[in-house]
């Protein structure tokens, strides 16, 4: 077998397996479409691609440059004069001002019988009458040729800045959605999560501020206040799983009332305000960056390489798995279920109180409110990345791609121009069209069936925005 | 009999040439299948020869790939269960279709129920359902809630559920598997009475005995494709396992005797509520004790607290001299017992996941370092273990629940072979499963004792008890009411004298 024939079948595999991937390509292509804007060139920048163009001809060539009064223009006109009698030709004029000024200047060198090859202008002057008529008015513009600087077509989507603020934005939940997958495939859910963030951001901010040291806190300091945080809420998640195994409790219950103890908690440590942190080293966590990348990022990438390592690779992995495809068969072929339940809810517990940690380092300060829905997000992450609710199936890198999904919407949304509550609707959409593109992959539906579906929701779609029309014409 | 007297009857169904295509397989290859007015028509095959399929296709729950289907001379295409059942064809599935917590009557007219208006009309539906019993000769109270009623009343529920919508064809697929021989003979009678209403029906099972005694003809698959149809007066039982199996079977039960060795197990004053009161029996190395008794004797049960399955209230296990404190099932496994549980899909796999890795659940420790996996040495033993109980697979990727059932079962008793365990207990270790897997299920059993193993099994199949063990205890309302040491002197009616009394 070929090296390519290799490769051909890697791929393939990749993509029957994660097959949102696809999902998450298709995404990015079409929020890049949809940002593409120009993007014109300024200043020097300018000065120097529009040199490149003029500089096409041994001859000396005569220029003039035409450009406004404002701060890129000047620096544009100054640097392209300078280049371009660097490179031996002949600036007739440079023009740094209103129309008339540029019609006043055409009329000189007129009178005084020069030739012009060239009119170098920035984009807004090129439109100026007197600019793209004056080889009609003057003899001496004749044979000019009028030059701007090129824009180029580039989405704003895929500008580094929104790529790593995407990346940013999508570390915590991405973190929280690890332990979800692992709860998730035990066929449990741990709907705590959110509130452990704002619990870990409030307690860590509060031991730091109380015996951290507050501003003068040490990075040792701030280590073990971080550490009693992230230790609380695996307590929390150990909590939990003690509640739903020992206790028979059903895991929707059972995280449901840790979410509100957790929550409640949150706001009795904070009294309701947020606590700032003032230590500046702090934020390393939640603000740094290693080599360019942010350091959150790099704290979930190595986290997940761990968590696909704890799933493929070790006996606690495939327990979890076997617990929830069937819970029965694996205790009595020997799986201490209780056991790897107890540690599968407080891992999700740890991550999530990592989670808040984070979320305070970089918000620098905690308060109760951190967190709100994210284990909504998180439960989304899992689905969509093709964990079953029913457990036994789900992969990590899925989740980690679900994640990522979600975020790409959300920013996507944002440099489109969508507002925050049109979001939330579409994002539901999202995850419904995930899950039903799911089932039609394995025929769980008919196309018939997934078209009937597709039609109403569009028509009900439609009927919604006509109604907000009529009863809010302006919005 | 009386309609075997001569009389041609009329044809219902035809079903000429059908075949069916699934992705990769050829399940059904051009199978032909006639039924006639008032005829019970044993379909035979081993698992995997297409009986469910075409069962499913009569159903309407597959659609055919080829072939013609004509009811009463009509031709007819069946694409929805609703269209079958419209048709007059009624289906019993192996796993029952009841809603637990609904009453029998609600169950019988579930999606149909009788309305006045937008109201269920309760009044007119308890009378039908009481009509209905009254049919079957079994009467069931309508408004118990189905949890709560037996697996024959259950099946007596299917029954009258299938009636309520007026049936020409009814087919049962495995009605007796869970059924005590009683329960079995009042299953027969009601058959009998359908029987004389004109209904048709096709009765599945792989229980030869049952068939010899019900049925008018019998008709065999295998590999998906028609072997032949024969008329029971025509064939005896060693014929109609070699239609099935293709080959000639010498010896169905396979026992070979080893010498007994020392007690391996002794377990003394087991006890569980009243499920299991004060059981208490040795086992020896190289024994094949078999348990048997009727259902809810209390079988299982005990088996559950040997291995730790299920609490004991009392009771002490000892092996090879050494009281063990089981707790749960990963104690037992320490202590060397394990058990392949009656339910293979229930209990004994995890369905949606690879074989190779229902292989290793139990043996986790066996091929890991701290914890991590070594695939390779899991890999290496599964093709070694999967080759000695002649395990049927397309590749250590498919899903155990694609397997079929006697595969299932080999799958089972692969993981625990690997666990090298000294006592094996097995529960129904043949239920459902075909004549040439059943063989090679008990060709293991019998190397196992050659090894020095000591084995329980657990059967309510007489003969298999009888053919296999060299020791009997029957279990009767959750205790030991008899012991036979005499195996070979021994008879299926001395046995039920034990059960039953």
């Amino acid at each position: 077998m070929t090296t390519i024939d290799k490769l051909k079948r890697a791929i393939n595999g990749f993509i029957a397996e994660y097959g949102i991937f696809l999902v998450l390509v298709f995404l990015i292509g079409l929020f890049s479409f949809l940002t593409i804007s120009d993007e014109e060139y300024e200043g020097t920048a300018a000065a120097e691609q529009m040199a490149q163009v003029i500089d096409h001809d041994r001859m000396q060539l005569r220029v003039v440059i035409v450009a406004s009064t404002s701060g890129p223009d000047i620096r544009m006109a100054e640097r392209l004069e300078e280049l371009v009698s660097g490179r031996g030709h002949l600036v007739l004029k440079r023009i740094n001002g209103t129309p008339p000024d540029a019609g006043k200047a055409f009329r000189e060198l007129e009178a005084e019988g020069k030739m012009v090859d060239y009119i170098a202008a920035t984009k807004s002057v090129g439109s100026w009458t007197i600019v793209t008529q004056a080889h009609n008015k003057f003899k001496a513009f004749e044979q000019a040729e009028i030059v701007q600087p090129s824009s180029s077509r580039f989405p704003r989507f895929l500008k580094r800045d929104n790529l790593r603020n995407i990346a940013d934005r999508i570390a915590v939940i991405a973190i929280l959605a690890i332990g979800m997958t692992m709860v998730i495939i035990t066929a449990g859910i741990d709907l705590s999560v959110g509130s452990l963030i704002a619990l870990a951001a409030v307690s860590c901010a509060l031991f730091i501020q109380q015996f951290g040291g507050g501003a003068e806190a040490g990075p040792m300091a701030l280590i073990l206040c971080s550490l009693a945080a992230i230790l609380f809420c695996g307590m929390m998640g150990f909590f939990s799983g003690a509640l739903s195994t020992t206790f028979q409790i059903t895991p929707f219950i059972a995280t449901l009332a840790v979410m509100m103890i957790a929550r409640g908690l949150a706001y009795k440590f904070s009294n309701v305000t947020t606590i700032p942190i003032t230590n500046d080293s702090f934020d390393w966590l939640g603000k740094g960056r290693m080599a360019g990348v942010p350091v959150s990022v790099v704290v979930m990438i190595l986290l997940y390489a761990g968590a696909y390592f704890i799933m493929h690779w070790t006996t606690l992995g495939r327990r979890i798995y076997a617990i929830g495809g069937n819970t029965e068969a694996a205790r009595l072929s020997g799986v201490p279920v209780n056991r790897v339940l107890l540690i599968v809810y407080t891992i999700s517990g740890l991550l999530a109180g990592l989670g808040g940690v984070i979320t305070a380092s970089n918000l620098a300060g905690g308060a109760a409110t951190y967190g709100d829905y994210y284990e909504l997000y998180t439960i989304a992450a899992v689905v969509v990345g093709g964990s079953s609710l029913m457990g036994g199936q789900g992969k990590i890198f899925g989740t980690l791609i679900g994640a990522f999904i979600i975020a790409v919407i959300q920013s996507g949304m944002n440099q489109v121009g969508v507002e925050s509550n049109t979001q939330k609707v579409v994002f539901g959409l999202v995850i419904v069209g995930a899950i039903l593109s799911d089932k039609y992959k394995r025929k769980e539906i008919s196309t018939l069936q997934l078209s009937l579906l597709l039609g109403a929701v569009a028509l009900v779609g439609l009927g919604i925005v006509f109604f907000l029309r009529s009863i809010y014409p302006d919005a | 009999m009386d309609h075997q007297a001569g009389t041609i009857e009329r044809l219902i169904l035809s079903m000429r040439g059908i075949h069916k295509h699934f992705p990769g397989v050829h399940a059904l290859k051009g199978v032909d299948l006639d039924l006639h007015e008032g005829e019970v028509l044993a379909l035979l095959g081993e698992n995997g020869a297409g009986k469910s399929t075409l069962i499913k296709i009569l159903g309407g729950a597959h659609l055919p790939s080829e072939g013609r289907i004509e009811l009463f001379d009509q031709e007819v295409h069946i694409h929805t269960p609703h269209i079958a059942q419209e048709l007059g064809i009624g289906i019993i599935y192996q796993e029952f279709n009841l809603v637990p917590h609904l009453s029998a009557r609600e169950n019988i007219f579930l999606g149909r129920e009788i309305r006045r208006g937008w109201v269920i009309n309760k009044t007119e539906e308890r009378r039908q359902a009481n009509q209905l019993f009254d049919k079957i000769g079994i009467h069931i109270n309508p408004e118990t809630p189905c949890y709560k009623l037996s697996v024959a009343e259950q099946q007596i529920v299917e029954i009258a559920k299938a009636l309520s919508q007026d049936v020409k064809i009814l087919v049962m697929d495995e009605p007796s598997a869970s059924l005590t021989p009683q329960e079995v003979k009042g299953l027969f009678n009601i058959i009998r009475d359908l029987q004389k209403q004109g209904i048709s029906i096709i009765y599945i099972s792989h229980r030869l005995d049952e068939i010899f005694e019900i049925c008018d003809r019998i008709l065999v698959l295998r590999d998906g494709e028609f072997v032949g149809t024969r008329d029971i007066d025509k064939v005896n039982r060693q014929e109609m396992i070699e239609m099935m199996v293709g080959r000639k079977v010498e010896n169905e039960f396979p026992k070979h005797h080893h010498p007994i060795g020392e007690v391996r197990l002794s377990v003394e004053g087991l006890r569980r509520s009243s499920v299991v009161k004060d059981v208490s029996f040795e086992l020896r190395s190289g024994e094949v004790l078999g348990f048997t008794g009727l259902i809810g004797a209390g079988r299982t049960e005990t088996a559950r607290l040997i291995f730790g399955a299920d609490r004991k209230d009392a009771g002490t296990i000892i092996k090879d001299g050494m009281e063990r404190n089981i707790q749960s099932p990963s104690d037992a496994i320490a202590a060397g017992i394990c058990l392949l549980t009656e339910d293979r899909k229930g209990q004994g796999l995890v369905l949606m996941h690879s074989v190779k890795e229902n292989f290793g659940l139990p043996n986790l420790d066996q091929f890991s370092a701290y914890h991590v996996l070594q695939p390779k040495k899991e890999s290496s033993r599964f093709q070694s273990i999967v080759k000695k109980v002649q395990l049927k697979f397309s590749g250590q990727e498919q899903l155990a629940g694609n397997l079929s059932g006697g595969n299932q079962q080999k799958l089972v008793l692969a993981k625990w072979l690997q666990r090298n365990c000294d006592i094996l207990i097995f529960d129904e270790p043949t239920r459902g499963i075909d004549v040439g897997a059943k063989y090679e299920i008990y060709l293991l059993i019998n190397e196992l004792a050659a090894q020095g193993k000591a084995i329980i099994l657990i059967s309510s199949e007489l003969p298999e008890v009888i053919g296999m063990s060299d020791r009997i205890l029957v279990m009767r309302q959750g205790e030991i009411s008899g012991e036979i040491q005499n195996v070979q002197q021994t008879s299926q009616e001395a046995i039920m004298e034990l059960a039953v009394h």
